[in-house]
């Protein structure tokens, strides 16, 4: 296997005990955050030349948030890292029990394309922090990034424990076939089937962040404009490139009619007249994918936008209005700067068309009525859910985030990432005195030793207390 | 004969129906199920000494015991596990609510072990249930009394299109996993625990797995050697060897061995009397297979204690094997019986190396009058869990996660973890739909002057 060396070497390291020092993880995210100070022009750079990522928005999830996932973690590793003491029961009460946290050893990073240098380093961070050895893979896709990461990252990190792959498709495979002690994977659904069976191989535990389609709501009692602008922001952001993006739009025929404008003005407002010539708004990957995205225009009918451009990959921040559920684009996640809204008579019907189909990474509920609101979370299922805006809800870390079903398994940011790459580990230190009282437990038994021992073992209801 | 698809559908169908959303629901069930425990004890306890020659006394308290505690704390907590947990907020969220909403994955397949068979199946259903979710329970077919207990009670109890019992062997566990459940939590060994994974990964279920594994017991030379022993011998020969926490064999110095020897000898004499295959208190192997592989692993070893057997009726002696070799087979794979090894090490530093040779067990255990040396060897050591200075009794703390790592699991459940591992935790916040202002900065036109700021 071409990586079994690799992988060995960081095993060696690994066994070494080198990354448990709390002094060592601090060391590896401080020179994780000087490669973003440092690097910022060239991320930048690399990011607009891979999608045309506007600097605006590369500057914000690939540095920013970055940042602050390192300093949210140094600010609390010590405390992340402490062993937690539990409530203990009465047999318990003179011993010492706490839960370990125990790095599981070799992990593996997958990231995607979509944004590039987040989607490695946050869950790098928490694999850090968690006391780990990590090979990471960035995406082969963002070609600039991954060369980026993979001849200047290496000048940060220790080498001996942290491993940068470039790989294609036939290469992560083979790569897969190793034993690694966590698998950290983003991207696609029928990917992640063949992460999780290769992971299966190996009892290896698993965090899938997948995608789909990402529901939003707009119901009659709203403030058109204000929605519009929050939808246009995050449908268009990355030129639609985004997993939490809103997917497509449900609501009334009459909303729909008041949305158009709004739409159209806030897309003004964001790109200008010709969105092309905008700095802030960016391309498509791929020629690939661009192909795919385009081919979904044909869905309802283009009521905003819908120019497209071969040689520049660029597709217009595009409304299709009228959109029928058995259209082209609303068969797959979009993934593109298209907006389908398809008409609902209704809340319930817009629930309902929600629950029908497979549990999305994301749902989103505009209405200036809470209520609704809240029946929309209170009657869906999904990874997260934001009411009256979208995106927002990852920026905030002390929210885990992640899907469910076929949107994904498991959650990081913040703490849940360094909980993710951490074996919680239940531990009970017991006195090797007071012999006495276990005596209940052992053999020979009897009804009268049995009516003790389940005396001292038993949770009263409410309030009523057990004699010893 | 309903099939598979049919039955899990209904599951499937009853939980879309809503009904086991409600708290007052849930409660509900669980009262249900406390009662068929309290109802049917006699039943249950049959079963187990038909199965397993479990006693009574024995049965209660590793079987009921535990699952009536786990059902009164799942009764009292329920409210505060499935309340929202409002979540700190930032500059730019201050203003909003967020906050994490636990919610139901949906239909969960509990998979039982043989070996603790109501528990292992109780204990799972309990948590389950009270996160919300529709069940289907599969019990081990290797306790057909028990197998065939539980589906006739369960559904006389708890809503029986939600909580489906289905028994089997291998070709119906098998056409049952290639339905889609949204967790699936299985207890039993590595290798199937790799096919259950395989079959999840197709739907992209989440899992949890609860394996095995050699559990290491070192004894130090300082050390109250009778005590140690004692609570060895508790722990090791309960269920005759049959527990995945069952300290599987012990590393300690030479000078030692035969006084380890010598005080589990007096304990077991304590425990069952000078004729053990008459005390009622002593087990006995499940079933013939293996009853016939753990007489294997005595082949060419030196017997300091036991070694006798009675195939028809499966019962294998309280054994123990001094000088063992490191290479030979008992050391190959988790004994799961009353068999317990003693190799010898150095030291300390010997026995962790050793143990970090092998695959991560379930459990670990340490026996020393000196603190430094037991949180040295859990800090140097993996394992799905510790015990110092006894063993097994981590497991009933459930305030504490239950669960394995690399080769011994995935997951960990017990208490509240079991509602947490059955939940979805889902992020929300809720924004206004006014203060337009404060958004402007995210929007493009982007700028120098914005990121600056």
């Amino acid at each position: 296997n071409p990586y079994a060396g690799l992988v060995n070497h960081l095993r060696a390291a690994w066994l070494s005990g080198k990354t448990r020092p709390m002094e060592y993880r601090v060391a590896q995210l401080e020179a994780l955050g000087r490669f973003l100070d440092e690097k910022k022009e060239d991320i930048l750079e690399a990011t607009a030349s891979d999608m045309g990522k506007p600097s605006f928005e590369a500057y914000f999830t690939e540095i920013l948030l970055c940042k602050n996932e390192i300093n949210g973690t140094l600010n609390n590793l010590s405390h992340w890292m402490k062993d937690e003491h539990v409530d203990k029961n009465l047999v318990t009460q003179l011993d010492s029990a706490f839960i370990r946290k125990d790095p599981y050893g070799v992990v593996l990073i997958i990231a995607a394309w979509n944004y590039p240098i987040h989607l490695f380093l946050v869950p790098l961070i928490g694999a850090i922090a968690a006391g780990n050895c990590v090979v990471f893979k960035p995406s082969e896709v963002a070609k600039n990034t991954e060369r980026l990461v993979a001849e200047m990252l290496s000048c940060y990190l220790d080498n001996d424990c942290f491993a940068v792959v470039t790989a294609g498709v036939q290469e992560t495979t083979r790569l897969l076939e190793n034993k690694f002690d966590y698998i950290f994977y983003t991207g696609t659904s029928s990917v992640g089937r063949i992460v999780m069976t290769a992971a299966a191989k190996h009892l290896t535990p698993v965090t899938l962040e997948l995608g789909g389609k990402n529901p939003c709501y707009v119901s009659d009692t709203c403030d058109v404009q204000n929605v519009a602008r929050r939808v246009a922001w995050g449908r268009f952001f990355n030129a639609g490139q985004t997993c939490i993006a809103p997917d497509y739009v449900l609501c009334s025929v009459e909303m729909q009619e008041k949305l158009m404008p709004a739409l159209r003005e806030a897309i003004t407002e964001f790109y200008g007249p010709n969105p092309q010539e905008s700095p802030d708004f960016g391309r498509i990957v791929g020629d690939k994918h661009f192909r795919r995205v385009r081919a979904l225009l044909c869905s309802g009918r283009v009521a905003i936008g819908g120019q497209t451009d071969e040689k520049e990959r660029y597709i217009a921040p595009t409304v299709l209005a009228d959109v029928l559920p058995s259209d082209p684009a609303m068969q797959e996640e979009i993934f593109g700067p298209i907006l389908p809204i398809v008409v609902v008579a209704n809340m319930d019907e817009a629930i309902d068309f929600i629950n029908a189909r497979p549990r999305p990474l994301a749902v989103y509920a505009f209405s200036c009525d809470s209520k609704v609101v809240n029946q929309v979370l209170e009657r869906t299922s999904s990874g997260g859910f934001c009411g009256n805006d979208t995106l927002m809800h990852v920026t905030l870390t002390s929210l885990p985030f992640g899907g469910i079903g076929n949107s994904g398994l498991g959650k990081y940011h913040g703490r849940f990432t360094f909980d993710t790459f951490t074996h919680h580990r239940g531990c009970l230190h017991r006195n090797m005195g007071l012999e006495a009282l276990n005596a209940l437990r052992y053999p020979p038994y009897s009804q009268q030793k049995l009516g003790l021992l389940a005396a001292t073992f038993e949770i009263k209801r409410k309030g009523m207390c057990t004699l010893l | 004969m309903e099939t598979m698809q049919q039955i899990v559908g209904q599951a499937r169908a009853a939980f879309n129906s809503g009904r086991c959303r409600s708290l007052g629901f849930r409660m509900q069930q669980l009262k249900a199920l406390e009662r068929m425990v309290q109802e049917k004890e006699k039943e249950i306890l049959a079963a187990l000494k038909a199965d397993l020659h479990k006693s009574g006394p024995s049965a209660y308290s590793h079987e009921i015991l535990g699952v009536l505690k786990e059902l009164a704390l799942a009764m009292d907590k329920l409210p505060s596990w499935a309340a929202p947990q409002p979540v700190k907020r930032d500059l730019l969220t201050m203003r909003d609510e967020a906050y994490v909403c636990p919610e139901p994955l949906g239909v969960v397949l509990i998979i039982g072990a043989w070996n603790y068979p109501f528990v292992l199946v109780m204990q799972p259903l309990i948590g389950a249930i009270a996160a919300g979710n529709a069940v289907v329970v599969k019990p081990s077919e290797i306790c057909e009394n028990m197998a065939r207990l539980v589906s006739d009670l369960l559904p006389q109890y708890l809503d029986q299109e939600l909580y489906p019992v289905v028994t089997g062997g291998v070709p119906e566990t098998t056409e049952l996993l290639k339905q889609r459940f949204d967790h699936i939590l299985y207890t039993g060994n590595s290798t199937v625990g790799k096919i259950v994974m395989a079959a999840a990964a197709k739907h992209l279920t989440p899992v949890t797995l609860e394996l095995g594994g050699k559990s290491p017991c070192y004894i130090d030379k300082d050390c109250d050697l009778a005590v140690a022993c004692r609570r060895i011998t508790w722990g090791k020969y309960m269920n005759c060897g049959q527990t995945c926490i069952a300290p599987d064999y012990i590393l300690c110095d030479p000078s030692i061995q035969s006084e380890v020897v010598e005080n589990i000898k007096a304990t077991l004499q304590e425990f069952y009397g000078e004729d053990v295959k008459s005390s009622p208190d002593y087990e006995r192997i499940v079933n013939k297979r293996h009853f016939k592989r753990i007489l294997g692993l005595l082949n060419g070893q030196k017997i300091a204690h036991g070694g006798e057997a009675d195939e028809a009726s499966c019962f294998i002696a309280p054994t123990i094997l001094t000088d063992v070799s490191p290479e030979s087979k008992v050391m190959e794979e988790e004994i799961f019986g009353p068999v317990l090894p003693i190799l010898t090490v150095k030291n300390v530093d010997e026995a962790i190396e050793f143990i970090n040779r092998r695959e991560k067990p379930l459990a670990l255990y340490v026996f020393s009058n000196n603190k430094k040396l037991i949180k040295r060897v859990i800090s140097e050591t993996f394992s799905g869990g510790v015990t110092g200075n006894d063993v097994i009794m981590h497991f009933f703390l459930s305030t504490l996660p239950f669960g394995g790592v690399g080769n011994s699991g995935i997951g960990a459940y017990h208490g509240k973890h079991s509602f947490e591992t059955f939940s979805h935790h889902r992020a929300c916040l809720i924004r206004d739909l006014k203060m337009e202002v404060m958004h402007k900065l995210r929007y493009p036109p982007g700028s120098q002057k914005k990121v600056d700021w």
